[in-house]
């Protein structure tokens, strides 16, 4: 139900939405997704991905061996990247936002300088609004909250909807509904 | 109003780009606002909001105090200040110490109120606003004409030529190709930028946090990338409690935009670190600048409820006609003529406080409850305090406090008037009508005032009796209406009495801020309309019923007038409206309708001060359609025909295309009558239709309900 909900307004909002169940199909989407869109080593379309709690090595070493993707974090490397890719630890059903607790900077830049910003969520994350989340992230613990809904996007020439100004101009948003280990 | 005021009304009405955008923009809105606030209780939820920033104006001290030491305790420097020059100095020392010399900015109405940029760049440091409409208007060297869309007044060919300049390349206006220039031109300046100055949406007393919104991912840079992050803050911006982030940002989004939730949401507690991995210089200024005094005033404490939406802007049929540069260089708008009274100076509201047509629409859909018009009126009246009226308004008001001299001026009017008449229009009325502008016909004096047909009028004795006020314009000029008020509640069984002490309700004196000739005229007409004994006191317009069942009591409350407050009460406890009263009395089946008429197709345009101070707008459509009528809905049926008492008088320029706008929505239903409950309405809509010729009868609707009594 919440995720039939989330889906809808986020995609209302222009966001892309996949869900798996399991992780390694995740990833294959994922790896198979960059490569179609052309992940390459070289400027604008290398991969930058930041930590992400249910990445475990195993993992690690599969997108490591992607020409293209890394793994070392920099505003520099982030600023030419196509692609950032992280986890987002919740999703709010009733407006399609994804948050984070973004306090490390790599989480950061990954999602706010590349093109695109591929968002790997469990499933388990989605609440049903800001109220959950506020309930369960006190600022105590978190020094930058985020909250992501849709790419980037802006109505200041002529009121025309446009995608992409400084933000990301797609949001890929992948649920795994069993994700195992890390997190 | 100063001729330079005038000059800039005119331009703004004229330039086809400003008027066409912001009317699409505005009717885009209403549909788009609709849509967003779907299955959200908005009472409810700007009940809240209402309460929450209400307690916060109350406490601002102890949540300035209690936000400092908690962001301090998060490793955040906090500087508060009152004084915007105190504010300008504190963020160029923390410049200069930090050897600052570019600077990204997010979108911030904080810094543009006490003009940062300007400083910061004398001061020999690059500003770059990185909004694309703060750019925009940067780059042409404007000032942002909304709060929410700053660049709203310029087209797609002026910011191709504005950036082409910038690229030294000549762009096409293709939309997305320059808004990628715009992420391509702005990307170095955030990489390269020494410090990032944002504002907030928020200020979290209980953390220490201030929450950041945007939809273009300009503030998460702004806040990220430069080792320095300045927010600007006003202290009307506070709110004790966490939890209560959630309850502005439901209203926020959906208000200024539409949207469910802006596509970024930042809530920041303390520095974090930097891309190279030293810590964040965070500092957070609660900047004052006359808020506290703000919120020490009964009156405009309500207006630190406003968490800067910008929808009294998006529904003003006066701001889509002139657009924000009218206004002034910071806060537009309806709150924005209430920002700059305060923040600014009193003085410079005096022309643009004459703006507001008090049509109401804002109040309804203000997310923080502000009665904005309620507070231009107070302005207004602030004004006529400090510097008077002027005199030839004196003159009239000194006619008009005078019943007798004034009534007998009307009827002279009649006699003179007369020459001019064609047909029921005059186009000149004399006295204080005199400047009354083209684009409508007036309507003539009546040869013979209600008042006097009242008396040769044989009613019936009825058991229950009901006091009609007439209020000036059914009495001299529409004195048909008053009679058909008569024949309706007759039939009804009830005897009508009309003591004729009864005088102009005030509002005129009222909406222009000359409180004391109001104060007078509601206690004549106190005195005359509890002189006889009565169920009710009813009224066919809106206006006299509003200040009967309202004004009487704020006007004394205004002046310090506590000793007719009782008599005010139980006055306005007695006023009904027409139509409210006619429904109540068919639905007793005390007033029957012919049956079975097929009357064909009407249209309804609902008065102001009766859809949205007394709330009525069933009531007569229900009449209309039990009479026999078809009700067919036009565009916008309650935005204001811009009659407002001598709102037509003093700003016949804006006055008269809302007429326009009007007509033409009266004329695409088809219907072949329009009906109203407001003689003010049947005056402006009348006279609109006589000049433009169509064949469309303007009644109101006490009119057409006499015709279908049962016999």
């Amino acid at each position: 139900m919440m995720y039939e909900q989330f889906k809808s307004r986020a995609e209302g909002v222009s966001a892309e939405v996949h869900r798996f169940e399991r992780k390694d199909t995740a990833l294959n989407f994922m790896i198979e997704f960059l490569m179609k869109e052309g992940l390459a080593d070289t400027p604008q379309t290398a991969a930058l991905c930041a930590e992400c709690g249910f990445l475990d090595e195993r993992d690690r070493d599969v997108l490591k061996k992607l020409s293209g993707l890394k793994f070392d974090v920099t505003c520099e490397a982030a600023s030419k990247a196509r692609f950032g890719i992280s986890q987002m630890d919740w999703a709010l059903a009733d407006t399609g936002s994804l948050a984070q607790n973004s306090s490390a900077i790599e989480q950061r830049l990954v999602s706010s300088l590349p093109t695109i910003h591929i968002a790997l969520v469990p499933t388990s994350g989605i609440l049903p609004d800001m109220p959950a989340l506020l309930s369960r992230v006190h600022p105590k613990e978190c020094a930058y909250l985020a909250m992501i809904t849709g790419p980037s996007r802006t109505a200041d020439i002529e009121r025309v909807l446009t995608i992409g100004v400084h933000g990301p101009e797609r949001l890929v948003i992948i649920f795994v509904d069993e994700f195992g280990g890390g997190n | 109003m100063g001729t330079e005021f005038k000059e800039s009304i005119h331009k703004a009405i004229n330039n086809a780009n400003l008027t066409g955008a912001l009317a699409k923009f505005s009717e885009a809105y209403k549909v788009n606002r609709a849509k967003a606030y779907e299955g959200i209780d908005f009472e409810e939820l700007r009940g809240r909001i209402a309460d929450l920033k209400s307690y916060a104006a109350s406490h601002l001290d102890e949540l300035s105090d209690q936000f400092q030491q908690n962001a301090e305790a998060c490793g955040a420097t906090v500087f508060r200040a009152t004084d915007p020059e105190k504010v300008r100095e504190y963020i160029l020392k923390v410049a200069q110490d930090n050897n600052v010399k570019t600077v990204v900015k997010s979108k911030s109405m904080a810094t543009e109120e006490i003009h940062l940029n300007q400083y910061l760049e004398k001061a020999g440091i690059q500003v770059g606003e990185t909004d694309l409409g703060e750019w925009i208007i940067q780059l042409a060297g404007q000032t942002p004409s909304h709060m929410v869309l700053p660049a709203i007044h310029m087209t797609k060919e002026d910011v191709a030529e504005l950036f082409s300049k910038e690229v030294n390349e000549r762009l096409t206006t293709d939309i997305p190709r320059l808004v990628k220039i715009a992420r391509e031109k702005l990307r170095p300046k955030f990489l390269a930028a020494d410090m990032g100055i944002s504002g907030g949406n928020i200020a979290v007393a209980e953390t220490g946090s201030i929450v950041l919104m945007t939809n273009e991912g300009n503030a998460r840079l702004v806040t990220s990338l430069p080792k320095i992050h300045i927010a600007l803050v006003g202290i009307e911006k506070l709110i004790e409690k966490y939890a209560d982030v959630t309850t502005i940002l439901k209203a926020l989004p959906r208000s200024a935009t539409a949207q469910l939730l802006t596509s970024y949401v930042s809530i920041i507690t303390g520095p974090t670190p930097n891309p190279d991995g030293t810590i964040k210089n965070l500092h957070i200024i609660l900047m004052d600048n006359r808020r506290s005094e703000m919120a020490a005033d009964p009156k405009f404490k309500q207006a630190l409820q406003c968490i800067r939406c910008a929808s009294c802007l998006n529904v003003c049929p006066i701001f889509r006609l002139v657009g924000g540069h009218v206004f002034g260089k910071v806060y537009t708008g309806g709150i924005g003529t209430i920002l700059t009274a305060w923040f600014d100076e009193l003085k410079k509201s005096e022309d643009i406080q004459g703006l507001c047509i008090q049509c109401g629409a804002c109040k309804d859909v203000c997310p923080g409850k502000i009665d904005i018009p309620d507070l231009i009126m107070e302005i207004r009246r602030r004004l006529v305090q400090e510097q008077g009226v002027p005199l030839l308004q004196k003159a009239i008001y000194a006619v008009v406090n005078n019943r007798k001299l004034f009534h007998g001026m009307l009827r002279a009017a009649s006699i003179a008037g007369k020459p001019f008449t064609t047909g029921t229009f005059i186009r000149h009325l004399p006295l204080f009508l005199a400047d009354l502008t083209d684009g409508r016909s007036l309507p003539a004096i009546a040869a013979e005032p209600f008042r006097d047909r009242f008396a040769k009028i044989k009613q019936p004795k009825g058991k229950e009796k009901v006091v009609f006020y007439a209020g000036c314009l059914i009495d001299f000029a529409y004195p048909e209406m008053g009679e058909a008020v008569v024949k309706v509640l007759n039939k009804a069984g009830i005897e009508v009495l009309f003591p004729e002490e009864q005088t102009c309700c005030g509002a005129p004196a009222r909406y222009s801020g000359a409180y004391e000739v109001a104060e007078t005229n509601a206690i004549d007409n106190i005195k005359a309309l509890l002189s006889v004994d009565a169920t009710y006191v009813i009224s066919a317009c809106p206006t006299c019923t509003v200040a009967l069942a309202h004004e009487f009591i704020s006007t004394f409350e205004s002046v310090g007038q506590t000793g007719w407050l009782p008599k005010a009460r139980e006055l306005a406890a007695k006023t009904i409206d027409f139509s409210v009263l006619v429904k109540k009395l068919v639905d007793e089946g005390r007033l029957t309708l012919k049956e079975g008429q097929k009357l064909g197709k009407v249209t309804y345009h609902d008065s102001c001060h009766l859809k949205r101070t007394l709330k009525v707008s069933e009531q007569p459509r229900e009449l209309l359609q039990r009479a026999g009528y078809e009700v067919t809905e036009m565009f916008e049926c309650d935005t204001c025909c811009g009659m407002g008492g001598s709102y037509s008088l003093k700003l016949p320029e804006i006055s008269a295309p809302i007429l326009q706008r009007k007509l033409r929505n009266i004329k695409e239903t088809g219907a072949p009558v329009v009906a109203m409950d407001c003689p003010g309405c049947v005056m402006q809509i009348r006279g609109g239709m006589d000049q433009d010729g169509a064949a469309i009868k303007v009644r109101h609707s006490v009119e057409l309900l006499a015709e279908q009594l049962d016999i």
